[in-house]
């Protein structure tokens, strides 16, 4: 039996050939090291993401969310709930404590639930990997498989928004969350403590909408980790990675800038401290090389 | 006016409009987190803790207030609540713990069930794309949405961006995180006939459990 199990919701970005594809990647990698053991929640659904306001009512958005729950609670009983991806976290977060904490939704949502032949009776807490890697392993835990050194790599650590606000990981500041350093400093990475845009927004979804006033977050979020000296980001969102690395090369067409930042998770460096390979490590799912981290996993 | 003038009653005439709040009560009832409004002190943090603070017509704190005047078509029609990118900045640093992302989407959301949101507006057009696109099988078709992002406007304008936005997409089709394919499919749930009719359901209830609109 695994050490640890839990209840999985990949998300929607974390599916085979979708944009955050190689988190999946090196989650699984990094957790089979870990002997963690992720179980799908089966049939799960979108969360709604934090753009569906528009769109979907708020009766909609929780019935969706509580949909997983339930799923979650009848095949994985007893398992928390994990999410990869800081929407799905904090969506599904949210809409638990409402359906949980107000009887009147909690009665609406299971009169809507029952047209799936579904009945939701609570269920365990939906928790961030990032909290499950330091809550139930522990930073000294986490370190023991580590057998290949990033001692020449400097990181700038970019947690970005939906994992840090509105709930966080417990014991971490709002304005200046170390976890990620300290993950980085567990794999014997170079931290690069002073990176001054750790919890910028990067614009979210509204990287699509309003694509200059987000590349404008972007260059920030970039050219701060340029000016530590940093040779990548790493951050735990699959959102703030793709919009940092997909429009680093349009911010270079219309502004005329360089920039060439690699940006990658946390659960790829993990993997290639852990001995994984470039494949292993999603390594090879990148549109800006990692080169440095890719040069490391592929030593023997 | 003129008469009031010769009148004397200039002064009556001049008066602002009596404080009403009628439209604070209505967004109480109707808007989600509504019942918070009241609560904004007038500090401002929320509108210096935002990433896209210069582009809002009304910053957040400012909403608040126009909302207990009864300002409620220049709120409504504002596409300032549309500024949000769901940072939760400004929910974390508020002295008084309001939730103002979830109450500045609550109130985007009420003014486009009214139809009174601005058309056009990018995010409201995305937001609605996004629902339709996650819960027409359950699941999110990012190649859909992409695709769909551009052609809002027309064929031409969406050739003119796609092209424009040709090298991004192919460098992730070719790192294997967009997939053409999607177009004809895509990953979906099973029971996606159970999904569409809950939605149904939740709509259903939302309609029967609506207050009247004032």
């Amino acid at each position: 039996m695994a050490k640890k199990e839990y209840a999985f919701y990949p998300g929607c970005s974390s599916q085979r050939k979708a944009s955050a594809a190689n988190l999946q990647t090196s989650v699984a990698a990094m957790c089979k090291t870990l002997d963690i053991k992720l179980t799908d929640i089966p049939d799960w659904n979108c969360c709604g993401a934090s753009i569906a306001y528009a769109g979907g009512s708020e009766l909609e958005r929780v019935v969706i969310n509580a949909r997983n729950f339930t799923l979650a609670a009848k095949h994985l009983p007893g398992q928390d709930i994990v999410a990869t991806c800081a929407a799905c976290w904090l969506n599904a977060r949210e809409s638990k404590e409402k359906i949980d904490g107000n009887p009147q939704l909690l009665a609406q949502a299971n009169e809507a639930l029952k047209e799936a032949e579904l009945h939701y009776q609570g269920s365990a807490p939906v928790r961030h990997m990032v909290e499950v890697l330091i809550e139930d392993f522990g930073y000294d835990e986490l370190k023991k498989p580590v057998v290949k050194s990033l001692a020449e790599i400097k990181f700038a650590g970019y947690v970005g928004c939906q994992t840090n606000r509105p709930f966080g990981i417990a014991g971490e500041s709002f304005e200046n969350p170390m976890y990620l350093d300290r993950l980085v400093e567990s794999m014997g990475g170079e931290a690069l403590t002073a990176y001054d845009q750790k919890v910028t927004c990067c614009g979210g979804a509204l990287a699509f909408s309003e694509p200059d006033k987000s590349q404008k977050q972007i260059r920030d979020v970039v050219e701060a980790a340029y000016d530590q000296g940093a040779d990548m980001l790493v951050t735990p969102c699959p959102l703030c990675q793709a919009n940092v690395e997909v429009y680093q090369s349009e911010i270079n067409r219309k502004q005329g800038t360089k920039f060439h930042m690699p940006i990658i998770y946390y659960s790829q460096l993990m993997t290639v401290a852990y001995g994984g390979s470039v494949k292993e490590a999603g390594l090879d799912a990148h549109i800006i090389q990692p080169t440095k981290l890719q040069q490391i996993a592929a030593k023997k | 006016m003129d008469a009031l003038r010769t009148t004397g009653h200039q002064a009556i005439a001049a008066a602002p409009l009596p404080y009403r709040n009628d439209f604070l009560k209505e967004v109480e009832a109707h808007v989600e987190d509504g019942e918070w409004v009241k609560m904004c002190m007038q500090c401002g943090v929320c509108a210096g803790s935002c990433p896209f603070g210069p582009h809002w017509e009304h910053p957040p704190q400012e909403i608040f207030m126009m909302i207990r005047a009864g300002k409620r078509d220049d709120v409504l029609t504002s596409d300032a609540m549309w500024m949000c990118t769901s940072c939760y900045n400004c929910v974390v640093r508020c002295p008084r713990k309001l939730p103002i992302t979830q109450i500045m989407h609550g109130i985007a959301s009420y003014a486009q069930e009214l139809g009174l949101a601005p058309k056009n507006q990018p995010t409201r057009d995305f937001s609605i794309q996004f629902w339709k696109n996650c819960t027409k099988t359950g699941r999110v078709n990012e190649m859909k949405l992409t695709v769909g992002l551009y052609f809002k406007d027309g064929l031409v304008s969406g050739i003119k961006q796609g092209m424009s936005m040709l090298p991004v997409a192919l460098g992730l089709i070719k790192a294997g995180r967009l997939n053409p394919f999607e177009l004809f499919g895509g990953h979906s749930p099973k029971d996606q006939k159970g999904i569409a009719a809950m939605l149904k359901k939740a709509r259903a209830i939302e309609a029967r459990c609506a207050p009247a609109t004032h």
